[in-house]
């Protein structure tokens, strides 16, 4: 899935990272918990949370993550958005909660191996 | 890579938002020495757990990474309260941070699992009321 379509399923604001809407990622993980992100190794997988602060997106960054989503209309702060456009990772947010991001998402054919 | 290499870092225990700037330089670094993209993950994410381990409990501490062309060592040390009970602490969900550390997104008892569940020598040195240095290894 490309991330562009991740951001038109969740009705989803793009905050960073325009140039990497043609990307595809193959899985994503939906957790507010950063260590459990960070139990399972996967390859470029998108991050669904309701967590703001700067570690969301280091641990986006030690998973080699390409797009982190926002749901419940959470905003990252912008040295957040700054921290992830040094690091190319593309910051999305949406007003959807977490259980129907997920579900929207898996719906289309974004898988969760490993997550 | 002929010779080894080291890196030292301090890390501020007063600072949650810059917590794991260390572990995001070492990755930055390892990218440049070429090492392959699974090693500098797994080096990178076991040092990520202890640095925020390292903030969350002990106000912060020291670190150091040697370099070498067959194995990478991270050595992680604190003045912190030392560990009462390894094996208790080794357990996947056992935790004793506070619910403001759960808030951010840590303390679900998984730091320490996830260091040894991601390098291929884990060693916990630790004394009550002194600190805690932890040593981890990653072959190339």
């Amino acid at each position: 899935m490309k991330i562009r379509e991740i951001a038109t399923l969740l009705d989803a604001e793009v905050l960073c990272g325009e140039q990497m809407l043609e990307e595809e990622v193959q899985n994503a993980c939906g957790s507010d918990m950063m260590s459990d992100v960070l139990a399972y190794v996967k390859d470029q997988g998108v991050l669904v949370t309701g967590l703001v602060n700067s570690q969301v997106i280091r641990t986006a960054m030690m998973m080699d993550m390409h797009c982190v989503v926002f749901v419940r209309n959470k905003r990252p702060s912008p040295e957040m958005v700054e921290l992830a456009k040094e690091n190319h990772i593309a910051l999305l947010a949406s007003e959807s909660r977490m259980y129907e991001a997920c579900g929207k998402l898996y719906q289309h054919g974004l898988g969760s191996e490993g997550c | 890579m002929a010779e080894s290499l080291k890196f030292h870092f301090d890390v501020d225990g007063d600072n949650f938002t810059s917590a794991g700037a260390a572990s995001v330089e070492v990755k930055r670094k390892l990218r440049q020495l070429g090492f392959p993209a699974e090693v500098i993950r797994r080096v990178s994410i076991a040092m990520y757990e202890g640095e925020i381990n390292m903030v969350v409990h002990a106000r912060g501490g020291v670190a150091d990474v040697y370099v070498e062309p067959n194995c990478i060592t991270i050595v992680l040390a604190d003045q912190g309260p030392g560990i009462p009970d390894i094996d208790l602490a080794m357990q996947e969900g056992y935790s004793t941070a506070p619910d403001n550390i759960r808030a951010l997104g840590f303390g679900a008892g998984m730091g320490l699992p996830n260091m040894k569940r991601y390098t291929d020598e884990m060693k916990i040195d630790t004394v009550l009321k002194k600190g805690t240095t932890v040593t981890m290894k990653v072959y190339i």
